[in-house]
């Protein structure tokens, strides 16, 4: 069994003998990062974030959205688009009744509606277990209404990314929802209605390329991979190996191309004071004070 | 004469050619009468060049879209614009030369034209970079595009590039800031705009010169989210099905017609614009013009609303 074999290898567990007899073997995970192994649990309640070297996993969608809204208030609008096949692309439908079974209906992303610290706002986030969150028509189109909601409502727009760029299966169109999407930012952008964008792992090609750069402020975890190109691309185009960190957030923070990198453990946090402040509103507890 | 033909499926017109070259020169050097039979042949190529160009594969349109010999931005600022001052620079870091644009006057109207550039031979690919750009090279583009709308002067665009570049200095510099930049810019430029696919449309490179009021394409030209090499290695680990690919990307100008992506398409000469470039640039100016005249008729605020809806109606999907 392989947690087993780990056990023997690597590094020990910060529990007694006894725990380990106690605890199944499948309770256990390691951190890709520094192989540090702890109960899932503690994974877990870390945000998936590892306690020896803060290596950040990837979460899922459902986790953002617990994450950013304040309980109870998160309500998923346009659930029902689905993706069809306009191409005939040759495997498409198969593919997209796996990527249902393995990342649900809500297709590449999520998009809704809640509150933060009672602050309403409108927040879409990647689903990168369905097709690695490529954007299709389907996400195309319910970020472009997402937008379009912030702008009519006056709320803001929070857009966490996880994505690999376009979906080649819809070809063209895939193309264009870059600038559709664009296109009901413009709209957001023009009123003064703030979008904050936040890049987990990965943000890719055509995200990266449209909606995910576009934000007033934009916000990535530690170490996650952001660029337009690919690095398989981008290694046999230039015939030289990539420097150490190429690509990821820090590099991005260090080049000058995002506002900052934030930990997980503070995505919360910072999203609802950077609002407050795009919204011209003094913090809950001044506020509190004052009244 | 150096033959226009240079592609794999054009061989069969290059035989041809090489047949009436022979005639040709029989005819000269043994002084006969070689008029009829000359005819027979010419008109022989003729019909089968129209036949091999009316059943042109998707693969092979990529080939005639790439072809070396095909008009590019500043064959058509040479030809059916005049007055062109280029202008240089994104004011920022440097000046890339895989993008061109400037002033220019069609049908004599101030209009800003920018647009992809691709080299001629070897030592002006390098300068030009295949017509990759780097980030520079959309900022300029951007930069020249407000300023055109500034002075009320429509912007055409000319779309001809593998792709935005991937390299190492293009990623430091934020080239995915700089395409995200100007495709969100380009949805809200208060003056008339047309984009026109007139060779190679690479993906993101492409659309960050692509969006506009009208989107036309050359007949023979494509366009498409990932090239059909990218596409084939992705799916199949295998560069070499790309023909397999080419046809299921759908990126010949009758799909994305069929797809509501483009207004329109500019008929090309049998053979390629590269075989009549006049006639090709004839073609595209009529075009150009007839969507200048009707566009500037439009009050900006109305023509940017408009560009927003036609935009926000692509893609295909159900609502259950
Ligand atoms: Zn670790």
């Amino acid at each position: 069994m392989a947690v087993m074999a780990w056990f023997k290898k690597e590094r020990k567990p910060r529990t007694s003998q006894r725990e380990r007899l106690e605890i199944p073997p499948d309770a256990w995970e390691k951190c890709d990062g520094c192989g540090h192994i702890d109960l899932r649990e503690k994974f877990e309640k870390a945000l998936n974030v590892c306690p020896e070297c803060g290596r950040h996993r990837r979460i899922g969608a459902e986790g953002y959205i617990e994450l950013l809204t304040d309980p109870g208030t998160w309500r998923e609008l346009w659930a029902n688009l689905r993706s069809t096949d306009p191409l005939r692309f040759e495997h498409y439908p198969e593919r997209l009744v796996s990527a249902r079974k393995k990342g649900g209906e809500a297709d590449g992303i999520y998009t809704g509606t809640a509150r933060l610290d009672g602050l309403p706002f409108n927040l879409g986030v990647m689903n990168f277990s369905f097709m690695g969150g490529s954007m299709g028509s389907v996400v195309g189109e319910k970020i472009a209404r997402l937008a379009r909601r912030s702008h009519e409502k006056k709320i803001p727009l929070v857009l966490v990314s996880a994505s690999g760029g376009a979906r080649m299966q819809e070809g063209v169109l895939s193309l264009m929802q870059m600038a559709k999407t664009s296109a009901a930012i413009a709209l957001l952008n023009r009123d003064c209605i703030p979008y904050i964008s936040i890049l987990t792992d990965p943000t890719t090609g055509g995200v990266s390329a449209s909606f995910a750069m576009q934000g007033d402020v934009i916000l990535a975890e530690p170490g996650a991979l952001i660029g337009f190109a690919g690095q398989r691309v981008i290694k046999q185009t230039i015939g030289q190996d990539l420097p150490e960190g190429f690509q990821t957030a820090e590099f991005l923070l260090e080049h000058g191309q995002i506002d900052d990198v934030v930990p997980r453990a503070s995505l919360r946090d910072t999203t609802a004071r950077l609002l407050r402040h795009m919204k011209g509103q003094r913090p809950q507890a001044e506020h509190a004070e004052l009244s | 004469m150096a033959s226009a033909y240079s592609l794999e499926f054009e061989k069969p017109l290059l035989e041809l050619e090489r047949q009436i070259e022979d005639l040709k020169r029989i005819g000269t050097e043994r002084q006969i009468d070689i008029e009829g039979e000359l005819e027979g042949l010419q008109a022989k190529l003729e019909a089968l060049r129209a036949e091999i160009y009316r059943n042109l594969t998707p693969i092979q349109r990529v080939m005639v879209a790439r072809h070396p010999r095909r008009p590019y931005t500043l064959d058509y600022l040479s030809t059916i614009f005049t007055d062109f001052i280029e202008l240089h620079g994104d004011r920022l870091y440097l000046d890339d030369p895989a993008v061109v644009g400037g002033w220019a006057r069609l049908a004599g109207t101030s209009v800003m034209v920018i647009g992809h550039q691709k080299g001629r031979d070897t030592k002006e690919n390098l300068k030009r970079n295949f017509g990759m750009p780097h980030p520079e090279g959309y900022r300029k583009a951007l930069r020249l595009m407000k300023l055109g709308a500034k002075f009320g002067a429509p912007v055409i665009t000319l779309i001809d590039t593998p792709g935005a570049y991937p390299g190492l200095g293009a990623e430091e510099r934020g080239q995915s800031e700089a395409l995200a930049r100007n495709i969100l810019e380009m949805s809200g430029l208060p003056t008339p705009s047309i984009a026109v696919v007139i060779g190679e449309g690479g993906s993101g490179g492409a659309l960050a010169l692509g969006v506009a009021d009208r989107i036309l394409m050359l007949e023979n030209s494509v366009y498409s989210v990932i090239s059909p090499e990218g596409c084939a290695a992705i799916l199949w680990k295998d560069a070499s099905q790309r023909e397999r690919a080419a046809e299921a990307l759908k990126l010949t100008a009758d799909d994305l017609l069929r797809l509501k992506v483009i207004d329109e398409i500019v008929t090309e000469p049998v053979g390629g614009a590269h075989v009549d470039p006049d006639a090709t640039g004839e073609a595209l100016r009529d075009a150009l013009i007839r969507h200048m005249t009707e566009l500037r008729k439009i009050r900006p605020e109305k023509l940017v609303r408009r560009r927003a809806e036609k935009y926000a109606a692509m893609g295909a999907y159900t609502e259950a």
